[in-house]
């Protein structure tokens, strides 16, 4: 600790949640996030862990449901058709009220599509998608530091609120090499207890760890408790990076490895003079509505640009917190694509902004 | 109690008391009892996780004093491989209906059998789906009429019923699978011999272990209680075989 390592991203994924305390890992291969189990299947013996290659994304997702439930942080990596597969176990786990955590290195889809860097799971990891009312808590790094800390982060805000959180990544974080530091690690003695958990009756009361409920104002009554505790999670767990979107006539919004690029752009933009910033949100889910509308009300904001690697999923969530105050564009790509600084710079000088 | 009488039968103190809500002459609650009392009598209670299917057994969720856990349809393989791997002191069961395991969870149960994954499956076989409304499972018998195969079971349309136990026992990672059944007060004693030697099994490390217990569905077989133990005589043990297929040394 302490040091600059150059790593891979797939591989930064691992390492992260060890020293997250996570010794448990279940997984299967599928590209582009392979790096991600080999470095555990190597790593995790070296310090008591336990790697399991399951037989399927099904397996692998069921697995984490077992070892959530008796009380353990565990992690999986996947990419979009794998964490597609997954989406019932999911749902289970978010039932159930599991602490989890979850990393999708995005690709290209939708159905097979390609290895390339994607961003359009968005909808799948916020809405989400697999069935009944849930929320992941949903992260989203920039670069392989910032997936460090989120990854840390993670383990943490699952454990406080018993409930799934998902580490969306895309293909060009799993392989890019960056030089990064693990600034933290858990303290195995920390770790929150559990008492929830099933782990042998041993002379208390029973645990049962269920998303049963054939009651239906049970079933009802355990709904409004997430829903409530969702409220918590929406009140005090947004994130994002405002870069100079304070006063900016143009704001872009984009995430994870969009909002990089864009994060670049400005740097172009406001070295020429023009007032444009970034608005990047850093958790999907909850996503940060107050900002945006607090940056729509401002008189200087003249629009939003909104930039994914997909055909336009977050800038749903953008137009309803926007709400019309301030038109909202969008620019994306896909297929694995990504566009360049310049290629955004293009997009935003053909725009016309109002009164610009 | 009055001095002279002494007891000598109780309800095993690992099953809830409170009602059961299987149908009359449902032959879970027999199967219930059997593994609540090996559990007893190997002190395993305490240290036991249940991981319980999706299907008539899905109400077991209440049934049992022990920590529990409700899996998805078919997966209670790998989620007992979750508990399992990540606490390897805990005894770790799950019980399964022929639906869930032998249609939805195939992948799961063949490939925790094949890592020898150290838990027990207790697999109740009555050929039919009960929670859903009797619809042909995989281990319908031929000719059996349910709501799916409205005509009779045909291997030329729906292939041919699937013996798990048999085909489990081609692997190297179980280490006891037997196949019983629970109509006669023999075949119950048959049984629970098989569930103790299945729970040694994974006591003593030594892999995967499994029991299917063939068993009734009066309701959605259409057949009285009483009719359906001798249709386990008749029709079902004649094409599923009792017996221990795979008992490894040292057991």
């Amino acid at each position: 600790m302490g040091e600059k390592i150059l790593m891979k991203g797939a591989e930064v994924l691992g390492e992260s949640a060890i020293k997250a305390g996570c010794r448990l890992f279940f997984g299967y291969p599928i590209t582009p996030q392979n790096e991600a189990p080999s470095y555990m299947a190597k790593r995790l013996p070296e310090v008591g862990g336990v790697f399991v290659q399951a037989e399927s994304e099904v397996a692998a997702i069921n697995m984490l449901y077992g070892a959530a439930a008796s009380g353990h942080r565990v992690m999986t990596s996947s990419s979009s058709p794998g964490i597609s597969l997954m989406q019932e176990g999911i749902s289970y786990i978010a039932g159930a009220q599991l602490p989890v955590v979850l990393v999708n290195v995005m690709r290209g889809g939708p159905g097979l599509g390609n290895i390339g860097p994607a961003q359009g799971d968005y909808f799948q990891s916020v809405k989400p998608g697999g069935n009944g009312d849930y929320h992941l808590i949903t992260l989203a790094p920039m670069n392989l530091q910032e997936q460090i800390d989120l990854i840390y982060d993670a383990f943490e805000l699952a454990d406080e609120y018993r409930n799934p959180a998902m580490v969306l990544t895309d293909g060009l974080l799993g392989q890019i090499m960056e030089a990064v530091e693990f600034h933290r690690e858990k303290d195995l003695a920390s770790l929150p207890a559990k008492p929830w958990a099933a782990t042998g009756i041993n002379h208390r009361k029973k645990n049962l760890v269920s998303s049963f409920d054939l009651d239906y104002d049970r079933l009802e009554a355990i709904n409004h408790q997430i829903q409530d505790k969702y409220r918590i999670v929406k009140e005090k767990e947004v994130r994002y990076e405002s870069y100079f979107a304070d006063d900016a006539e143009v704001i872009l919004v984009a995430y994870g490895t969009t909002g990089r690029i864009c994060k670049a752009v400005v740097d172009i933009l406001r070295s020429e003079k023009y007032s444009v910033g970034l608005l990047r949100p850093i958790s999907l889910w909850p996503f940060p509505e107050k900002i945006l509308q607090q940056l729509a009300q401002k008189s200087t904001t003249k629009g939003f640009l909104v930039v994914e690697l997909s055909a336009g999923q977050m800038v749903e969530d953008v137009k309803i917190s926007v709400n019309g105050v301030k038109p909202v564009h969008f620019y994306g790509r896909m297929g694995g694509n990504v566009p360049s600084p310049k290629e955004i710079i293009d997009i935003i000088n053909t725009i016309h902004w109002e009164g610009k | 109690m009055s001095p002279e009488l002494k007891q000598i039968f109780k309800p095993s103190p690992i099953l809830t008391p409170i009602q059961r809500n299987f149908c009359p002459g449902c032959t879970h609650g027999i199967i219930h009892r059997l593994v609540a009392e090996c559990l007893e009598e190997l002190q395993l209670a305490e240290k036991t996780v249940l991981v319980i299917p999706v299907g008539c057994a899905t109400l077991s969720v209440d049934y049992f004093e022990l920590d529990t856990i409700q899996a998805s349809h078919g997966r209670a393989p790998a989620v007992a491989t979750g508990v399992k791997r990540s606490n390897p002191d805990l005894f770790v069961v799950t019980y399964q209906g022929d639906g869930d395991l032998a249609s939805i969870g195939t992948a799961e149960i063949v490939h925790a059998a094949n890592r020898g994954e150290k838990i027990t499956t207790i697999f109740v076989n009555n050929g039919i789906y009960g929670m859903t409304g009797g619809q042909m499972a995989p281990t319908t018998l031929i000719g059996w009429k349910t709501e799916t195969s409205p005509y009779g079971r045909e291997a030329s349309r729906e292939g041919n019923p699937i013996r798990i136990s048999e085909m489990l026992s081609q692997l190297n990672g179980p280490a006891y699978i037997a196949r019983t059944a629970v109509n006669s007060p023999k075949a119950v004693l048959g049984t629970k011999r098989a569930i103790k030697k299945a729970f040694t099994a994974q006591m003593k490390g030594l892999g995967f272990s499994l029991v299917e217990i063939l068993s009734t569905c009066p309701t959605n077989w259409g057949f009285s209680p009483v009719q359906s133990l001798k249709r386990i005589d008749d029709e079902t043990i004649p094409y599923y075989p009792l017996g221990e297929f795979k008992v490894v040394e040292g057991l």
